[in-house]
């Protein structure tokens, strides 16, 4: 029988690959969910939102909040850091896209997209290092913004990477000021 | 494991056994009459430690178990319960963590007698692959343990372990939040390290079955690297290597204890005694000491893909050392270049481990990228050339021979015996 069926695929041939083919779609079917049950439930994935007030935060000071359980920095920048991180030139920057989730995604990094629209001294970021997730301590560093003490990554004073091993600017959450002494997160 | 046994029951109960499960015969075969090289060193009792430490780490660690609460919450405080309120709890943690750290100090010195003597070379490659799957679930297994007390360290490095994949382009976010379970590192993060801790043990102690089974075909290696030609070539598992295996082990047991009941805290990180705080990161973070050298080659690189496809590369290049040598001599005694490179290269490989607990900077940074780049040329460019230029020694005609053929004496086939005297 082994022999004779070389030539001309058979009725048992067709059967064998259906069979193997539902088969593997039942075997992936069933092992999905057993994956899935990983990814965040529904209690990580409602949208919290956090309300910070910013009245008291004085020129030069920062406060920093839990959101999605990790430390969103809103800083009332000096006018020597808005400086700073204007003079920096789209070519020196390491990336040259914004990161900010209130932006498109190819809106360039410069300050003012950075920073509050129309309130270049309030500045709100995920103070999470993007190469492996540290907390960069706040101004420290060459540029006098951010240095991750994990592995060194040097970020300016609108949290953009310009040395070490991270390849993205801090990302800046979606935000909106519900007055000027109020801003929401998220 | 090798072959019909020989075993015999004499009582009625056993034989009934042995007709319906040849189990007596199974353990008598592999593990009392199997022939091993009569000349193994010291070196070759590290696997039968390997073995006595998973058995440790799992008891240790069943027991544990029953005290720990795997929760943001309540976790650290279980954890310094069973230090504090739990009978004997110090001491069952304390052999689980140092037994960690023994666990891969053992594991190292496996790995760098194969390496040494050429114990990967054919027809040991698949046991040696299989020894590579048991390292990696290791790995991760020691990995997954260190984040369970959730103190400081635990949480960042988990963060920046599972950060790793965030690498991988496209999906690399996607897999990041399926293996937090969140955005961050969180309770459902904990909840499923624990589960896997508990897990993989049980994986590891079947890849061990199956590297013993593939031991067992070819038999172990040997210090000449020259293969059993002979029965007189072997002794007998069972008095000669039990009594040599339990000796390395109560040695290896002494310098465990020494750390469980002296030095408990020397390989951890005081750090891991803050309790987890997401908003704050330890100013100097490093890993376990065993995953240094990896941390090292991870942080050479300043580049986020490119420092972790070589931190991964490192461990995926030792699965295809069986191929990327070219020599046809196993062992390093018989090659006279081989033998030097191979401790240039471990010193590497350990200079590597201290630059891993330095600050990424300055003339470590330096160092640590001239280790990387020779760690990787060791094996890619020295180990295939030297197979090729190399001029080996002559090699001992048997074990026998290499055993007790100096001082002269001329060995003829079959002229000298094992000795017989028990």
């Amino acid at each position: 029988m082994a022999h004779s069926a070389a030539a001309e695929p058979t009725r048992r041939d067709f059967l064998y690959i259906a069979t193997g083919a539902v088969g593997a779609v039942g075997l992936a079917a069933t092992v999905w969910p057993f994956i899935n049950q990983m990814n965040p439930d529904a209690s990580a994935l409602a949208l919290a939102s956090s309300e910070v007030d910013i009245s008291s935060l004085k020129e030069g000071e920062s406060v920093t909040v839990k959101w999605r359980g990790k430390p969103v920095v809103v800083r009332n920048r000096t006018a020597k850091e808005i400086a700073d991180a204007k003079a920096a030139q789209l070519s020196d920057l390491k990336d040259p896209v914004a990161r900010n989730a209130n932006l498109p995604d190819d809106a360039p990094a410069t300050d003012a997209n950075r920073a509050a629209t129309g309130k270049e001294n309030w500045f709100v970021m995920v103070n999470v290092c993007t190469h492996l997730g540290c907390i960069p301590l706040g101004q420290e560093g060459e540029y006098n913004g951010w240095f991750c003490p994990c592995h060194g990554s040097v970020y300016d004073t609108a949290g953009r990477i310009r040395k070490g091993p991270a390849p993205e600017n801090m990302a800046i959450p979606v935000y909106s000021f519900m007055t000027d002494t109020k801003i929401k997160i998220g | 494991m090798s072959g019909p046994s020989t075993y015999q029951p004499q009582h009625p109960a056993l034989k009934w056994l042995e007709a319906r499960l040849p189990i007596l015969g199974l353990v008598h075969s592999s593990f009392i009459v199997f022939p091993n090289p009569r000349n193994l060193n010291y070196f070759w009792t590290f696997g039968g430690i390997l073995a006595f430490m998973l058995v440790a780490q799992i008891a240790t660690g069943v027991v544990l178990a029953m005290h720990y609460t795997a929760h943001v919450t309540l976790a650290f405080n279980s954890v310094e319960g069973i230090m504090r309120d739990v009978n004997g709890g110090w001491m069952l943690r304390y052999l689980h963590a140092n037994g960690a750290s023994m666990f891969f100090i053992a594991v190292y010195i496996h790995i760098f007698r194969g390496l040494y003597y050429g114990s990967y070379k054919s027809p040991r490659e698949v046991l040696w692959i299989l020894g590579m799957i048991i390292f990696l679930l290791m790995m991760a297994t020691g990995f997954m343990g260190y984040v369970l007390p959730w103190g400081q360290m635990s949480f960042w490095g988990a963060t920046v372990i599972t950060n790793l994949f965030g690498a991988i382009p496209l999906v690399g976010g996607s897999i990041v939040t399926w293996l937090w379970g969140g955005f961050s590192v969180d309770n459902p993060t904990l909840n499923r390290f624990f589960s896997l801790h508990y897990l993989l043990p049980f994986m590891i102690a079947g890849v061990v079955v199956l590297h013993i089974w593939a031991l067992h075909i070819p038999g172990s290696n040997n210090p000449t690297g020259v293969s059993v030609k002979d029965k007189q070539d072997t002794l007998p598992f069972h008095p000669y290597f039990t009594v040599k295996d339990a000796l390395g082990l109560v040695v290896f047991l002494i310098f465990y204890s020494y750390f469980v009941f002296y030095l408990p805290n020397y390989m951890g990180h005081a750090d891991n005694y803050i309790e987890a705080n997401p908003l704050v990161t330890p100013a100097h973070i490093v890993p376990e000491w065993y995953f240094l050298p990896f941390y090292a080659i991870l942080r050479s690189i300043p580049d986020k893909l490119a420092g972790v496809i070589a931190m991964f590369g490192a461990i995926a290049v030792l699965f295809v050392v069986p191929w990327l040598d070219t020599s046809k001599v196993r062992s390093a005694n018989f090659r006279p270049l081989y033998r030097q490179f191979f401790w240039i290269w471990a010193v590497a490989a350990v200079g590597l481990g201290y630059i891993g607990a330095m600050p990424p900077e300055g003339g470590y940074l330096i160092a640590g990228r001239i280790l990387t780049v020779y760690y990787f040329a060791h094996f890619l460019i020295i180990l295939p050339l030297l197979g090729l230029f190399e001029k080996p020694k002559p090699l001992p005609v048997s074990i026998t021979e290499s055993v007790l053929g100096h001082g002269g004496a001329a060995v003829t086939a079959g002229a000298p015996s094992a000795p017989q005297t028990k």
